[in-house]
């Protein structure tokens, strides 16, 4: 069998397996739709958690932003796991003795108010919507890459995947088909990561290969790959590109909306005490870790792989893979110096994202109608989402495990989908029909609202999948900066203070959100020119300045409650009472 | 009992200011504002600042949530005896 055989007959097989676990174990009640009835076991949740959170952006896109980043990368490795003690530490336990059924839930009973309600609900549809965006891009590549079809027919198969289990099965459903999902990922994450780390250094560990000498060398991966870096005109790879006040706050800004994000906290929601809410927060950071400690290696081994295999071959000798890519448009060549050789180099190779004409140029590549950038001397566009999809090819291993990856990245994507059209859903549901806008409504009816909004949900993420933003991790890491901006400083205050009040939990939020957001806008779109350091606010990058807005929020939010009355005796009551297990 | 509850607390709190104090130096601390520093010592094929930054803080903070839940599950017979279970609902 080819690569497109196995790719379908891999993916195949995990779709049935989903659509299995759907179909036994469909929601029966709102407790079931919205939080599995609270019955999952926390090591289970703990899987489902690490499924719903690794989304297509930890594994098609991080190892790639790493392997162009270098050390600079680490922001998202610390930022999405670091997340995970604030979470277990700060709110998760706190959120499960609280005992409702959403994020909105909780905001609106504890401050007291609906339109505390109603604006967890917006900054939450915002969010998970931003995130979404990311997923279902993901699910476009994979489908379009490696089982050839087109990327709008990829999408729509992946939403009626989603479409079946999200609103048949609701938080159980999904529960526990992150599980498989979990499963199906993180084995598609290591086989080739193992194989690649013992081809290249003969240690079958990646997290210690990564630190290892090359085969048949005394030269250590990772001293080569910085002489490698220093002579294209790259910064060495372990060193720091960006300042550290900027990764001190991206890593800041992605730990706290971690930890603020709707759709993890949901989870924790699931399981039946608070002390399995921090079980399962702690099983769920050692199935994070597994992949999270691989991808550096992953990024490492894909970097030093990349350049042995293209850096000053003739493009008609180039290997297959850099063709395929080309084909989709994840790769351009711009023979700059007309000798139809391939040379790679620091600087962007072109003017933005490559534009083809219909014609093939002298050596067989795809001709491009974008500005070349004759500054310097590199001539491939290569798109960092690729490095991990594309890194079994380039490292020549066999195509079940190509196939492997395809199923896996899907599951990433997938799993994570679901988990955000559940928040979102239950959320129209819960939050705005039945506590606010319709309160007379039937358990019932309740459920089939559930289930209408996962459906509008799905096909709106559908219409994102098929008009994608940008690329997926960066999207993704703006609803970072919105979450953290948001959810992270009411929640935790809703638990750790009983003077906050009302009036400071909305103000609150509601300039965390416009400050974050008006900076993100006004540098990732309107003034895209002036996006850099020098017109930075003390130079904190787009992708940072969610901390910033955590820190406005929480001021705004204190000072608004000192000079307002304090929180009711029954909120204070409720308080002491989230405090005790 | 309301100052057992108080009690209960302040030694959670305390219990929270140690670990999240580790939490912000391996990461924070020796990953981002240390990095460098730390990065003339070797670990294997590592400088230490960039293992820290990309392998190092992950471990660890699998560890304090593991400490964690032990010094709570500890905490709570402590206070509340063995069998805390409030309702499953």
């Amino acid at each position: 069998m080819d690569v497109t055989q196995l790719t379908y007959l891999f993916v195949g097989l995990s779709f049935a397996l989903y659509i299995g676990i759907a179909f036994w174990s469909r929601a029966r009640s709102t407790n079931d739709f919205y939080v599995a009835g609270k019955g999952v076991n926390p090591v289970a949740n703990g899987m489902a958690t690490a499924a719903d959170w690794m989304s297509a952006a930890s594994f098609i896109s991080m190892a790639g932003l790493i392997a162009f980043l270098g050390k600079d990368g680490s922001v998202y490795l610390m930022g999405w796991t670091g997340g995970y003690v604030v979470l277990a530490l700060l709110l998760a336990p706190y959120l499960r003795k609280f005992g409702r059924f959403t994020v909105p839930d909780f905001i609106g009973e504890r401050y007291y108010s609906k339109t505390a309600r109603l604006v967890a609900v917006i900054c939450l549809i915002f969010v998970s919507f931003t995130y979404v965006a990311g997923q279902m891009r993901g699910v476009g590549i994979v489908f379009s890459r490696f089982l050839e079809v087109d990327i709008n027919i990829g999408v729509i198969i992946g939403m009626i995947i989603v479409f079946f289990y999200a609103v048949l099965g609701g938080m159980k459903g999904i529960t526990y088909t992150q599980v498989a999902q979990y499963c199906v990922l993180i084995f598609a994450y290591l086989v080739p990561a193992i194989f690649i780390s013992i081809l290249i250094t003969g240690n079958p560990f990646p997290q210690l290969g990564f630190g290892d000498t090359l085969v048949g060398t005394n030269t250590y991966l990772l001293d080569k790959l910085d002489l490698v870096s220093i002579d294209l005109g790259f910064a060495p790879y372990t060193e720091n590109v960006k300042s550290k006040i900027d990764i001190f706050c991206i890593t800041a800004a992605l730990m706290f909306g971690t930890a603020g994000l709707p759709h993890v906290i949901v989870r924790f929601f699931t399981v039946p005490k608070v002390r399995d809410a921090r079980k399962s927060a702690g099983y769920a950071l050692i199935f994070i870790a597994i992949l999270y400690t691989t991808a550096p290696a992953v990024a490492a081994f894909a970097k030093i792989n990349f350049i042995d295999s293209i850096q000053n071959k003739s493009y008609e000798s180039s290997p297959e893979w850099f063709k395929n890519w080309e084909d989709i448009g994840l790769i351009a060549w711009q023979d700059k110096n007309a000798d139809g050789i391939i040379q790679y180099s620091s600087g962007n190779a072109i003017d933005g994202r490559p534009q083809y004409s219909d014609q093939r140029g002298t050596n067989g590549e795809r001709i491009l109608t974008n500005q070349i950038v004759p500054s310097n001397k590199n001539e491939v566009y290569i798109d960092r989402d690729i490095m991990v999809l594309a890194n079994p090819e380039i490292a020549k291993l066999p195509s079940w495990v190509i196939a492997l990856v395809a199923a896996g990245g899907l599951a990433a994507a997938l799993s994570t989908a679901a988990g955000l059209l559940l928040v979102i859903s239950s959320s129209i549901s819960h939050d705005l029909l039945k506590k606010t806008f319709r309160p007379n409504i039937t358990e019932k009816q309740e459920l089939f609202y559930a289930r209408s909004a996962a459906a509008v949900a799905i096909f709106i993420a559908g219409l994102f999948g098929i008009y994608p933003p940008a690329f997926v991790a960066q999207v993704v890491a703006f609803a970072f900066g919105l979450a953290a901006s948001t959810f992270f400083p009411v929640l935790f205050m809703g638990i750790f203070s009983k003077r906050l009040n009302k009036e400071g939990a909305i103000a609150g939020m509601i300039s965390g959100l416009l400050f974050t957001l008006s900076y993100i806008i006004y540098f990732k779109f309107l003034n895209t020119q002036l996006n850099n350091a020098d017109f930075w606010f003390l130079s904190i990058s787009p992708e940072g300045i969610g901390f910033v807005g955590m820190i406005i929020n929480f001021l705004v939010a204190i000072i608004v409650s000192t000079y307002t009355k304090p929180p009711p005796q029954e909120v204070i009551a409720m308080v002491e009472d989230i405090r005790q297990p | 009992m309301k100052s057992s509850q108080d009690s209960y607390w302040k030694e959670n709190l305390r219990i929270l200011l140690f670990l999240l104090l580790i939490w912000f130096l391996v990461s924070f601390g020796f990953g981002i504002l240390l990095s460098d520093w730390l990065d003339q010592f070797q670990l294997g094929g590592f400088k230490l600042g960039f293992w820290f930054a990309q392998q190092g803080s992950i471990y660890i903070f699998i560890i304090l949530i593991f400490i964690y839940i032990h010094l709570m599950n500890k905490l709570d017979k402590k206070y509340f005896g063995k069998d805390n279970s409030e309702d499953p609902n």
